[in-house]
């Protein structure tokens, strides 16, 4: 045998013994922690398995989609807050990325006002921790006045320390959330009718508007008005949507710190198209707003969608912070459910799988997305 | 046809006035979006100014000093007052002077690892280590003579920087090894890498923590459990690994492969060719990712306060929290979102400034 193939074959042996190493080791640290949680938990009388689910957990907390109450086995509570999770992540990667376009948009702008206010915006937003800015504004919203003295906005919106009154269609909840699915099945059969960008925008929103005010003006109950104006009736609100002050701080702080990240996304890519095209535009005489929808952004986008998928999964992730000021959100949820029943194990578990399951979906989506948008080769 | 008559070229100046012609008064739209706009920022920046610094009270012996209501400007005299227990915590308060020191050794650190003069693998793994170090022997106290204070007694702003700068030194050799790990060529090690590294991706850093918190307890025998600070600080360093392993990803994926194969024709050892050709060139490509990197875990040192340590925000709400000086959270929230900005705000600019740096030198 020729000293090559000795030195191979010995190479060989090393990495079979390495991944062999490895492998021995990571099943001994698992059958380690399975065999030292069995005997933990039967020191503490502890049953392990999803029973508890079917429990009724004896707790109340803040906030729910659908009705609650205390009577609620475990697998429900956890659902809503799996549904909370969902309903602030998607409100605050609908603002985030609506306002991240905008403000990324104003620092590539050429006015030098707009320009230092979007950077002013971005420097000031970005860095600061996100749980410091949601704190701060929680301690802020909930020293304002109460529902008697409430800020008033046109006398339609009203901020207290009861949360945000706004105007809202009269419908049931499980119809909104009916009319927000449609508005997301109706964008994405925009992007995968590949149709130019603002009109598309336009006809997304033009098209949930009107879909919302007929199935409302349908589906409305008796003698309401379409849409319900809050206002004061003695010591509280009637009518409109109320916002919960936890629900309110949970997006407005979301959406000021993500929006900066995606501002930074928007303005990275803006700033990757070359001049000459920009240039291309201006003399062929198409107007900024042109220049803007039909040369730059469509370019640009190539390079923001993966980041900005990066950014989504990332607000995703961000909701569990909601525990910091009592939003039930999942993380929330599970942390309660832990203290109350002990079935740490579980629990993590859950709430692992959920995420797992949510981010690896956007993940999914934004692929699709990515691949929407690349140039086809010719 | 149109006649196109001859043009003097347009003038390449760019003085002041004729930049502000550009860029603000344009148009009559433009001019009135600019006056528009800095009118808005103008008044933003007064009401600030007038609040923190024109009505401001900076020196208070009781709350009753400060105004109250709609009117009043900022109190001071609030941080004045508290920002002991901010800065330091529980730490005993005649042995403040230690944490004082052991915060400046961190800030020295970071601040000393900013010059490329300390950039050669030797001086920067010492400088860390003598850094962490004396912030340890100072703030333990034990092993240099002083009064044991122990990891629960840590607070405040020293805690913030101590979770910090262990997560870093902690966390960046590890970021290195899944690297390299999910560079292999033997498939076990590559897809442990794999595995390891998206699970933990996808997972809120505070999922991880609360983990590292209450489950570990109960998967490990308790002779190898430790301190909660430790466990906490263990899975935020693998946090940090995970997502650094990527930027040092990218780093590799910028080397040709040529330069492994001049290593191997040399005669050289995967180990000599990884630490003398392709490492520093991945550490000079991953640098400006690598800082970013690091001012995102000194943001994210801020969640620890869910998993009940006493950080810079817990002992901010107890600045405000025991009564008195209850109507003032909003100065102290200022103060700590300032410290917290002032860091993250300089890191966050040099790293630009390294980044420009490097397109310069790589055209």
């Amino acid at each position: 045998m020729s000293k090559a193939d000795e030195l191979r074959r010995k190479a060989k042996q090393r990495r079979f013994f390495i991944q062999a190493a490895l492998v021995g080791l990571s099943g001994f640290a698992v059958a380690g922690a399975f065999m030292t949680a069995r005997t933990n938990l039967e020191a503490q009388g502890l049953t392990s398995g999803f029973g508890f689910l079917e429990r009724s957990t004896g707790w109340d907390y803040s906030f729910s989609l659908v009705e609650k109450s205390i009577m609620d086995p475990y697998a429900q509570t956890l659902f809503v807050g799996f549904l909370n999770t969902l309903f602030v992540g998607f409100i605050a990667i609908f603002l985030t990325t609506l306002f991240g376009f905008i403000i990324g948009t104003a620092r590539d702008a050429s006015n030098i006002a707009v320009k230092s206010a979007a950077t002013v915006y971005v420097q000031v937003f970005r860095n600061i921790p996100l749980i410091l800015q949601l704190v701060f504004l929680y301690a802020v919203l909930i020293n304002l006045p109460g529902p008697r003295q409430a800020m008033s906005m046109a006398d339609t919106f009203f901020l207290s320390n009861r949360g945000l009154m706004m105007p809202g269609l009269s419908v049931t909840p499980g119809v909104a959330v009916a009319l927000l699915l449609a508005s997301i099945v109706l964008g994405v059969v925009l992007i995968w009718n590949k149709q130019p960008l603002l009109r598309g925008l336009l006809i997304w929103m033009g098209g949930s508007i009107l879909l919302s005010l007929i199935v409302a003006a349908i589906m409305r109950p008796e003698g309401e008005a379409l849409v319900s104006i809050p206002s004061l009736q003695g010591l509280r609100f009637r009518g409109g949507i109320t916002v919960p002050i936890e629900l309110f701080g949970m997006i407005v702080a979301i959406t000021l710190y993500g929006s900066a990240y995606i501002a930074e996304v928007v303005r990275g890519g803006l700033a990757q198209v070359p001049r000459g095209l920009t240039e291309a535009g201006q003399a062929l005489g198409l107007s900024t707003g042109q220049i803007w929808s039909r040369i730059k952004m469509p370019m640009a986008l190539r390079s923001i969608i993966p980041p900005l998928g990066n950014q989504w999964i990332f607000m995703m992730k961000a909701t569990t912070i909601g525990v910091a000021i009592g939003f039930s959100d999942l993380f929330y949820i599970v942390s309660i459910s832990i203290t109350q029943s002990g079935q740490t194990l579980e629990l993590i578990a859950i709430l692992a799988g959920a995420f797992l399951l949510v981010n690896g979906g956007l993940a999914v989506f934004t692929n699709w997305l990515n691949a929407r948008m690349e140039l086809k080769a010719h | 046809m149109a006649d196109i008559s001859a043009s003097a070229p347009p003038s390449p100046t760019t003085s002041i006035g004729a930049t502000l012609r550009k860029r603000a008064f344009s148009s009559p739209s433009d001019t009135a979006l600019t006056v528009i706009v800095f009118g808005i920022l103008l008044w933003l920046a007064w009401t600030l100014f007038d609040w923190a610094i024109l009505r401001a009270i900076w020196s208070a012996e009781n709350v009753d000093q400060c105004g109250k209501g709609t009117g009043a400007g900022a109190c001071w005299a609030v941080i004045d007052a508290r920002h002991r227990l901010i800065l330091f915590g529980l730490y005993p308060f005649d042995q403040h002077w230690r944490s004082t020191l052991a915060a400046v050794a961190i800030i020295a650190t970071v601040i000393l690892s900013c010059i490329p003069l300390m950039w050669t693998a030797r001086r920067i793994v010492t400088l860390w280590i003598v850094g962490f170090a004396t912030y340890y022997l100072l703030m333990e106290g034990s092993l240099i003579g002083l009064q044991q204070v122990t990891t629960d007694g840590w607070g405040g702003l020293s805690l913030t920087l101590f979770l910090f700068s262990s997560v870093v030194l902690l966390g960046m050799p590890m970021g290195l090894g899944l690297a390299l790990m999910r560079r292999s060529k033997m498939p076990f090690v590559r897809g442990f890498a794999v595995v390891l590294i998206d699970f933990v991706r996808s997972l809120p850093l505070l999922v991880t923590l609360f983990t590292a918190a209450v489950v570990i307890p109960i998967i490990l025998p308790s002779w190898l459990e430790g301190d909660k600070i430790w466990r906490v600080i263990i899975a935020f360093a693998l946090f940090f690994a995970c997502y650094q392993a990527e930027v040092f990803r990218g780093g590799f994926q910028a080397i040709p492969k040529g330069q492994f194969e001049a290593g191997a024709a040399l005669g050289l050892s995967y180990w000599q060719t990884l630490g003398r050709i392709v490492l520093p060139q991945v550490f000079r490509h991953a640098l400006p990712s690598t800082i970013n990197m690091v001012v995102i875990t000194f943001k994210e040192t801020a969640l620890v306060i869910i998993i009940g340590f006493f950080d810079i925000m817990a002992s901010a709400k107890a600045a405000f929290g025991t009564g008195e000086w209850a109507p003032h959270y909003l100065e102290v929230y200022v103060f700590v979102a300032l410290i917290y900005w002032a860091f993250i705000f300089s890191l966050g600019q040099y790293g630009e400034y390294l980044k420009g740096r490097m397109a310069i030198s790589e055209r």
